[in-house]
């Protein structure tokens, strides 16, 4: 059982704010992922919870209890950096084993804990090497298994994956999943990489510039971004936008003039919108379709082939818009191309940026990995259900 | 992200402040008090063989050393020194740096070699010089010049400031040489494949990549040999005394001269304090600058 | 970090002749320099009729000279006093620098960056600039001619040096490491002696080394501050400089003795040592 509370948080580096009061609520066997560009504060969120950094104000609650002045040591967690942070004079065996030499822990109890960690991650073989000759992914799992043998009740990960390539890291991916299905405890995943973010977590909390701009399910933030943030930065290539004009309002939504002049109704709530007031629609380029009768249409810049789909970057009036294609489109550069898109996939923001709310909720948005998901999280648009 | 702090638990650098104490108090002292007793001392009657000479002198002691040729004959003893030394050891380091960057058989062995007498104790090396080197008779090099048919020298005699500003370029050029080498190594070569491409060649690239990439190192250097040259000591004691006559007498020895010889405390504090002013000239300068290094 | 590269570009290995001139003038060179060391050694092994006959490289190699000057002038306690000395020195100016380093490096302030100048700027005071009051000082309170009085006077001298070196080693340790240990329950000392010393002793040894090269060479504080007892050896190599006789086999062999553990201290080590000698100015 670990709960980690978050009330209010702000951190201050001289004079500037680098975070600017966050509240949040991690259930026990969580796996929470702090995703956001860099320079976001999403780091120094996570050594404030590690007891590394302090909190200029706020509480940390852990299990209920206030931590804000217990050491990193004391907190009942361990982390996993972003560097391996490994002791280079030790080998794998000692640093895994470092924290019960600090505590006293007898030698060959040491040693069935760093074994057992071992197995987990199929280290054994390697327990007498000093880091320098291991790999960059044993590193990794040498990082972890420090962490595990610590029976910590939170892991914290400080972009772990950044410093491995590609497949590797798709590699370790699966095995972070696999890990926290069999550890059962519960994690909090900082990372730039919104892939990571939407594969592994249960719960993604998007900062961006000290604030938390969105905590929900990745299908919630996939489906239902709360504003033009969320919505630019969860999902990958980034979604398209571009101003439409307001035409009227009904109770089956927001019907706007889209550039090309052809209305289309949106299925979203804009009770409280201010006639005339200036919105721009959002469409993610795998939700646009080429369609020899769609209502909007372009001339093809760039074509990227991948095999399985095609990128085309369509020049739309001043735009370049993106749109995922089949693999087999056989247009060629500088074709003109009309396509659409299905009302209910798109999302409409007003002048403020925010999200228009859906008028429906989408079937995956409340799927998580977990039952005992928060339903209490009122910054989720997942959460009213 | 802001990473500069260690860590949270620092309470207002107290214990910063506790860890540093030691450090700071020894140093704020080796500096305050014997400074402090320098200036003090200057203006004083206080001679050490004249212990019924005391009391307040105002600046008696600096009057009579500024209107003293001795003084003055020093201190262009020791500019000639500085800058002659400095001028063989930055041009020769230099080109010494630019000479064993480049690739030839045991390279590592013949820096070793080349640096090597910058490690040699200051006596050791005077002695070497003015015995086996340069004894008019016995010496290596008068051998060398009666082999070429050539009147040996009595270097100490004829040329004793040159002698002196030889040994000590022999003890200073591997300082440049190797300060410079290293600042060579850390030279993108990627840069000058660049300046290659672009048609320069060897003297090009000297002028126009090396030079301007050495600046910095070569001002350091000059800055951290004339902090040492404006006192250099052992190489005079032990080879000419100061002489002939005043001939290698700079403002170290002068000032030892009347400190240790003719025990004249008010004098020779008057002499460090503007041995002191000197250096601290030279020092803002390079303050300065690894003040402006400490911020990259 | 600097990198080193091999600074041969691939194509000059087609100019063989370039190569031949490159290798003769820098071993010349090289010898050149060297030259003065080379002889003082090979005089050493001479007779002292040797040493002032007409150069050569041909002689039948004798350790008379080495056996003589340990008979007559008591050599090893010469050299006694430099080892306790440079390594007394070194060892206290340690000691102080570690904290005062490790709290610049890891928990520093806003007069952090004003300390460290500051003392930078201690070592530009000129030696002969305070040798009056350290002279009277030392004089009234028995310092005169004792170890112990250089071993403060070095400490001193080495500490601005020591601290800055350390301080720079410090900083380049990853901070990750030292926040792992944290997180680990390390506690402030377990995390100096499990983590930072072991990791930093490298540049601590070398930082060491330098300290311990600079005092042994030292010779203004030595030939004013002592005598007979507690002589280093640079003031007793000075002994030699007294016009009367020539002994040059015998002051070759005190002065190969004197010089050669600090050479080969210094071709290990002189990477770091440019780090210390220019503040880190020049890496």
């Amino acid at each position: 059982m670990a709960t980690l509370q978050l009330k209010n948080i702000t951190k201050q580096f001289g004079d500037t704010k680098v975070i600017k009061g966050i509240d949040l609520d991690v259930n026990d066997r969580e796996f929470v992922v702090f995703v956001g560009p860099s320079g976001c504060g999403k780091s120094t969120l996570m050594r404030m919870i590690a007891g590394l950094e302090s909190a200029s104000d706020g509480d940390i609650l852990i299990n209920g209890q206030r931590m804000n002045e217990v050491g990193p040591a004391d907190r009942g967690l361990a982390m996993v950096f972003q560097s391996y942070a490994l002791y280079p004079h030790m080998t794998v065996e000692g640093n895994m084993g470092f924290s019960m030499r600090l505590a006293g822990v007898p030698k060959e109890e040491r040693r069935a804990k760093v074994l057992e960690a071992a197995k987990i991650l199929q280290l054994e073989p390697l327990l007498d090497r000093k880091p320098k000759a291991l790999s960059g992914g044993q590193r990794q799992r040498v990082a972890i298994g420090r962490a595990i043998v610590r029976n910590p009740s939170i892991f914290l990960f400080d972009e772990p994956l950044s410093n491995l390539d590609a497949a590797l890291r798709v590699q370790m991916r699966i095995e972070l999943a696999r890990l926290h299905e069999e550890l059962d405890a519960t994690m909090i995943y900082v990372t730039h990489d919104q892939i990571e973010a939407m594969t592994m977590a249960d719960k993604i909390v998007v900062l961006h510039d000290g604030v938390v701009e969105q905590v929900g399910s990745p299908m919630a933030l996939y489906h239902h971004p709360r504003n033009r943030f969320v919505a630019g930065f969860i999902g990958s290539p980034k979604m398209n936008f571009f101003s439409v004009e307001q035409h009227s309002i009904s109770s089956d939504g927001v019907t706007v003039r889209l550039p090309g002049g052809r209305p289309c109704t949106i299925p979203v709530a804009g009770e409280q919108l201010a006639r005339d007031e200036a919105l721009e629609l959002g469409i993610r380029p795998e939700h646009l379709q080429l369609d020899e009768n769609g209502p909007l249409s372009g001339q093809i810049k760039v074509l990227e082939r991948l095999g399985g789909q095609t990128s085309l970057y369509v020049q739309m009036g001043e735009l370049l818009i993106t749109i995922m294609a089949d693999g087999d489109v056989a247009y060629r550069v500088n074709d003109t191309v009309q396509f659409g898109f299905a009302a209910e996939r798109a999302h409409l923001f007003d002048a403020q940026g925010v999200a228009l709310e859906s008028l429906s909720q989408h079937p995956l948005a409340s799927l998580t990995r977990q039952d005992n998901r928060a339903a209490t999280e009122p910054a989720a648009p997942g959460g009213q259900v | 992200m802001n990473r500069t702090r260690a860590s949270g638990r620092t309470v207002g650098g107290l214990r910063t402040l506790s860890l540093q104490a030691p450090a700071v108090t020894l140093l704020l002292l080796w500096m305050i008090v014997p400074l402090g007793m320098t200036i003090w001392f200057s203006f004083q009657r206080y001679n050490l063989l004249m212990p019924d000479m005391t009391g307040f002198a105002g600046l008696e002691n600096y009057e009579y050393l500024l209107t003293d040729p001795a003084l003055w004959s020093a201190m262009g003893t020791t500019l000639l020194l500085v800058g002659w030394v400095l001028v063989i050891t930055v041009v020769g380091g230099t080109l010494l740096a630019v000479l064993f960057q480049q690739d030839f058989a045991g390279r590592g062995i013949a820096r070793v070699l080349a640096i090597s007498p910058f490690f040699v104790m200051p006596t050791v090396s005077a002695l070497v010089w003015k015995n086996m080197m340069m004894h008019p008779s016995n010496g290596v090099l008068a051998w060398l010049a009666q082999s070429l048919g050539l009147p040996a020298l009595d270097w100490f005699s004829s040329l004793p400031l040159t002698s002196i500003i030889i040994i000590v370029s022999w003890q200073w050029l591997p300082f440049a040489l190797l300060i410079l080498l290293t600042a060579m190594q850390s030279l993108d070569e990627d840069q000058v494949e660049a300046a290659r491409m672009d048609g320069a060649g060897p003297l090009a690239i000297f002028f126009f990549i090396t030079l301007p990439h050495l600046k910095r190192a070569i001002s350091v250097v000059i800055m951290i040999e004339m902090i040492f040259l404006l006192t250099i000591f052992a190489e005079i004691f032990v080879t000419t005394s100061g002489g002939p006559g005043l001939a290698t007498t700079n403002l170290a020895y002068l000032i030892y001269i009347q400190a240790l010889l003719d025990f004249d405390v008010g004098m020779a504090s008057a002499g460090g304090v503007i041995a002191i002013i000197l250096a601290n000239i030279v020092a803002i300068f390079l303050v300065r600058m690894v003040a402006k290094n400490l911020e990259d | 970090m600097t990198t080193h590269r091999n600074s041969a570009p691939a194509h000059t290995r087609s100019l063989p002749i370039r190569q031949l001139v490159l290798t003769l003038l820098g071993w010349s060179i090289a010898l050149i320099i060297f030259f003065p060391i080379l002889w003082m050694v090979l005089t050493g092994f001479k007779t002292e009729t040797a040493a002032i006959a007409d150069p050569s490289f041909i002689f039948s190699p004798t350790l008379e000279s080495y056996q003589a000057v340990q008979a007559r002038s008591g050599y090893a306690r010469f050299a006694l006093n430099s080892v306790a000395i440079a390594f007394g020195s070194t060892l206290l100016a340690l000691l102080i620098a570690i904290p005062s380093a490790y709290a610049m490096a890891f928990l520093p302030t806003k007069r952090t960056k004003g300390t460290l100048l500051w003392m930078l700027s201690t070592k530009m005071l000129p030696p002969v600039g305070v040798l009056v009051p350290i002279y009277l000082i030392f004089r009234d309170v028995g310092l005169l001619d004792t170890r112990t009085g250089l071993i403060i006077i070095y400490t001193l001298m080495n500490l601005p040096i020591v601290v800055w070196m350390l301080y720079t080693f410090f900083k380049d340790m990853p901070k990750d490491i030292l926040e792992a240990g944290r997180m680990d329950g390390a506690s402030t000392l377990q995390e100096v002696f499990f983590l930072l010393l072991p990791l930093t002793l490298p540049g601590i040894a070398s930082t060491g080394l330098l300290s311990v090269i600079l005092s042994w060479n030292e010779a203004f504080w030595s030939l004013n501050l002592t005598s007979s007892k507690a002589a280093p050896l640079t003031a007793y190599i000075a002994s030699f400089s007294s016009p009367e006789g020539l002994f040059w086999a015998k002051l070759s062999a005190a002065s190969t003795m004197a010089i050669a553990p600090i050479l080969i201290l210094g071709w290990m080590t002189q990477k770091q040592m440019v780090r210390g000698l220019t503040f880190g100015a020049v890496k």
